[in-house]
């Protein structure tokens, strides 16, 4: 597979909620997705929150804490820094975190994290 | 073989069960097997608090006993038997319905009696002691036909007496016969200015009055004639001339009685016979009896000590006081008489004002030995600080009772008191034991109160709790950070003062003019909720959108399992038939699993998140509209069914509940708001459990605030009595916006009052006394929210950009498979992680 193929389409960057999230569904696997439009900047991680243990984690509240951009569990409130879905409570724990980026104003994920 | 010894308690007041607790809670509570005789019906009550029966408290509020307290503590109870006989050669104790209790230990509480004048006619109908629970209900029914009352006496009790009376709607008169109202506490010019200011209210005051005889009345039940020839009809007489011990058991059995009645005891509180102890009322030490609880508790806490070996010993009580009398402020300390040789006085009256202030020095003027206040008590915690530990006093001592005319800072700061300073008296906590909490890590003023049971009892001392705190913090140098998180240097007080004063509305201007970084889950729901309680604009707007908690999100309350569970409103818990067919419709489509709530409504749980737009549309088209029960705002008015069905109903619950509930719905606050309303005081609707409690009564509705369930349960505070029901909904307007402005996140009411400093009088000096001026912006806020709600559902579900949002997948109209439901008792559960594990690997293979 050419590095080229491995961008999968998702949606209109006007389908993004600005300082929150939106879920994709790319391959089977489920993606959240969040867009910062202070800095127009965009994070994608897995789903799955690995504490609930519930695709849930696009419905989280997103900012920062210290500076690391994080989301927070809609369910009981962890923190997962949205660059590498590290979970800031918990280092034994976190999430698959991936690439995503907007093209001729359309979003893109690429699931091996480039 | 069992080691236990045999420890008797002759009744249960509140001198007697404060006992029980102490040695409940002491190391020794093994050492006993502990018996006790009540001989009301009723287990010890509050009879400090016992003319707020008339307010609507129940038995049942004014109970001091834990509910299990004797089961978990295995203490064997006798209710309703009377001990009546104390057999000290063999050591037993023999009741009136026949039980022998053997004793190693015996402890007498029997506390005392009203005393009733020896008046020819005393006895006649409608002549009733001012003492136990059951004199009030003699009152009470004896005042539906009476017009005139009387009370005996004008002591304190005698004079919440004649209150009493005067609001059950009787021509009132006190009948003193000193020269003087409270004569042990007060001298002639504070007394004469009370009287006064009771005759104000409309309770007309006969001094110097002795009553001779009371036989037939010409327009009332009775006559009574004075000495002095002078005579009063009057339908009902109450005695409150003071009290005499129990000391009856004592003397048939041989123990020592002092020459004006009591038990003698000594400092141990032991009587002349060395296993048996007497404490409260019943007992005397250096021939004085005390009428007071505080004194009562030390001696408690001295026999638990003794029986534990240790020294403390009962050296005599302070009986200064304190209280509000039919709204006028009166203190006594120490020696308000001057009878101390050589002692000085400085008097401070304000006949415009209506104040009246004494204060008796030793001949040095160095040591303050009494004082006397009506009219402004505000110095007292100040004085009795001086009494009581011997502080030496400024050059001029007058200038603590002179009034400060802006130069002359006359208060007592904290920090002048000694560790021993006795700060709270209702459970004798010192300056020490507040400074030890305090460096253990209770740095807010309800903290604090949790852990030392400070300003808990009465509450007088909760200015005095706060201002020790203030200085102790300052002086350790502990910056307490209130911060709300690290994206705003404020308090949420200040946030929403930010908003308010800058008229800021969204989030991102907020954050941009005061705050650093993104922002985090706390400011943001803070400042979400605080947007939406000042402005009231939907919530899903965009602007709005982001700052909104996982439930307001998407306004349903989200489970465990992911899905959400939806809660139509049903105001005042009523819906009708056609109603019930729609939402069980509903829930039979989708699949629901449907369980009703506390707040009297239905809850519909298992919901997918893209199913919520069409289950609402559904709901809304048959009448409903949404619940907020994933709000932090109003969720529910719970009423009983009240006077339109009710044989005992006093009014409409119903109709008052669902009235508010449609005034309220929507109302953002810190954290969840309930009410109830009860049409009688049966309080079959709960209302004292709820942050607004409401009970119909015969002269209109009771007001109760900040009470809840939950982790740790408050009953409500009574607020206001008798409201009309304009009056009733200006007040809980007023407590609500208030609440919204200056409590902080996640606070419930409960939480507020009790760090609120001044506590309940202070809350009702801003809404009732408008103490602050805000009144009517209270009012105005509370109108603007009234006036622009909106259901949140209905404007969802006509926006299709918002519908959107409810999809799972922005990119697939497929559903999150892994929601996978069990089936149990017929409807449907999430299933558990195996159960989830096991269906999705069939379903794959």
């Amino acid at each position: 597979m050419s590095y080229k193929d491995e961008w999968v389409d998702i949606c209109s960057k006007e389908d993004l909620v600005p300082n929150s999230g939106i879920c994709a569904l790319v391959t089977g696997e489920q993606v959240a997705i969040f867009y910062f439009p202070d800095n127009d900047t965009l994070y994608a991680i897995n789903n799955f929150d690995p504490f609930g243990k519930v695709h849930v984690l696009s419905r989280g509240m997103v900012g920062d804490l210290n500076g690391v951009p994080m989301v927070s569990s809609p369910l009981y409130k962890q923190h997962f820094n949205l660059k590498t879905g590290q979970c800031l409570e918990d280092e034994d724990v976190s999430v698959e975190s991936y690439g995503v980026r907007i093209k001729d104003d359309r979003v893109e994920v690429n699931l091996t994290g480039e | 073989m069992s080691t236990k010894q045999t420890l008797v308690v002759i009744g249960n007041g509140m001198v007697g069960h404060n006992f029980l607790e102490n040695i409940a809670e002491s190391d020794i509570a093994d050492k006993y097997q502990i018996v006790t005789f009540c001989e009301e019906e009723l287990l010890a009550y509050d009879r400090v608090h016992l003319s707020e029966y008339f307010d609507g408290k129940t038995a049942a509020d004014l109970s001091l006993v834990k509910p299990n307290f004797f089961e978990e503590n295995n203490i064997t109870v006798h209710i309703g038997d009377k001990a009546i006989e104390i057999d000290r050669e063999n050591k037993q104790v023999i009741s009136e319905k026949g039980q022998t209790i053997a004793y190693d230990k015996l402890v007498l509480a029997m506390g005392s009696s009203a005393f009733v004048p020896p008046i020819p006619g005393n006895d006649r109908e409608n002549c009733i002691a001012y003492r136990t629970i059951d004199d009030l209900d003699d009152m009470m029914a004896a005042a539906k036909t009476a017009k005139v009352g009387a009370v005996v006496g004008g002591g304190l009790l005698g004079l919440e007496a004649a209150k009493a009376l005067q609001n059950l709607g009787l021509k009132t008169y006190v009948v003193q016969f000193d020269s003087r109202l409270m004569s042990a506490q007060l001298d002639d010019g504070g007394a004469a200015l009370l009287a006064e200011k009771i005759e104000d209210i409309g309770v007309s005051v006969l001094l110097d009055k002795n009553t001779t005889d009371i036989s037939d009345g010409d327009k009332c039940m009775h006559k009574m004639s004075f000495s002095d020839g002078t005579e009063l009809e009057t339908d009902m007489i109450l005695y409150s001339a003071g009290i005499r011990p129990r000391d009856e058991l004592g003397s048939a059995c041989g123990l020592d009685i002092a020459p004006r009645g009591g038990v003698v005891i000594n400092n141990q509180c032991l009587t002349s016979d060395p296993d048996i102890y007497a404490i409260g009322e019943c007992a005397s030490w250096q021939e004085q009896t005390f009428g007071l609880v505080a004194p009562g508790y030390a001696m408690a806490r001295a026999v638990v000590d003794q029986l534990a070996d240790g020294d403390t010993l009962f050296t005599g009580a302070d009986m200064s006081t304190k209280l509000k009398l039919n709204g006028v402020d009166v203190a006594s300390i120490g020696d308000p008489h001057a009878t101390t040789p050589g002692a000085l006085v400085y008097t401070y009256q304000n006949g415009v004002d209506g104040i009246y202030k004494r204060l008796v020095v030793d001949k040095d003027s160095k040591y303050l030995l009494g004082a006397v206040l009506v009219g402004d008590a505000e110095d007292y915690p100040t004085l009795l600080q001086y009494y009581l530990n011997g502080i030496e006093l400024p050059d001029n001592p007058d200038s603590l009772i002179l009034p400060s005319r802006g130069d002359a800072p006359a208060g007592l700061g904290p920090d002048a008191l000694p560790d021993s300073a006795q700060i709270c008296s209702c459970f004798d906590i010192t300056k020490g034991d507040l400074c030890a909490s305090i460096e253990g890590g209770c740095t807010t003023l309800g903290a604090l109160k949790d852990d030392t049971k400070a300003a808990t009892g009465c509450g007088g001392c909760a200015a005095l709790v706060k201002s020790v705190l203030d200085c102790e913090l300052e002086k350790a140098g502990i910056e307490v950070n209130t911060d709300i998180c690290e994206h705003f240097p404020y308090t949420r007080q200040d946030l929403y003062n930010l908003v308010m004063v800058e008229e800021i509305k969204s989030f991102t201007d907020l954050l941009k003019l005061h705050g650093t970084g993104q922002g985090c889950e706390i400011c943001k729901q803070t400042i979400g909720s605080i947007l939406a309680s000042y402005w009231n604009e939907y919530v899903l707007e965009e602007d709005h959108v982001s700052v909104q908690d996982t439930n307001d999100a998407f306004l349903a309350n989200m489970q465990k399992d992911g899905t959400y569970s939806v809660v139509p409103r049903m105001a005042g818990g009523e819906v009708t038939p056609d109603g019930l067919i729609a939402v069980g419709q509903v829930a039979k489509k989708y699949g629901l699993y449907t369980k009703l709530t506390g707040g009297q409504r239905v809850d519909l749980f298992g919901a997918r998140l893209d199913q919520l737009p069409s289950i609402w549309k559904e709901l809304i088209d048959a009448g409903f509209e949404s619940g907020h029960a994933y709000g932090k705002s109003l969720r529910t008015v719970k009423s009983c069914v009240g006077s339109t069905w009710c044989r005992f109903g006093v009014d409409d619950s119903v109709g008052l509940a669902i009235e508010l509930e449609n005034r309220y719905k929507g109302l953002r606050s810190p954290h969840k708001i309930k009410f109830a309303v009860s049409g009688c005081t049966r309080e079959c609707a709960e209302a004292q459990s709820k942050d607004i409690g409401i009970i119909a009564v015969e002269g209109g509705w009771n007001l109760y605030v900040c009470g809840n369930g939950g982790m740790k349960p408050r009953h409500g505070d009574l607020f206001a009595t008798n409201l009309d029901k304009e009056t009733l909904i200006k007040y809980i307007d007023r407590v609500l916006t208030f609440y919204v402005q200056t409590a902080d996140r996640m606070q419930r009411t409960s939480v507020w009052m009790d760090n609120m400093e001044g506590g309940l009088d202070y809350l009702r000096s801003v809404v009732i006394d408008d103490k602050l001026g805000l009144c009517d912006q209270l009012e105005d806020q509370m109108q603007r929210v009234v006036d622009t709600y909106q259901c949140e559902w209905k404007t969802t579900i006509e926006d299709e950009s918002k519908v959107k949002r409810f999809r799972h997948f922005v990119n697939s109209d497929k559903h999150d498979e892994n929601i996978i439901f069990i089936e149990e008792r017929g409807q449907i559960r999430p299933a558990n992680i195996e159960e989830r594990q096991l269906l999705l690997a069939e379903k794959v293979s």
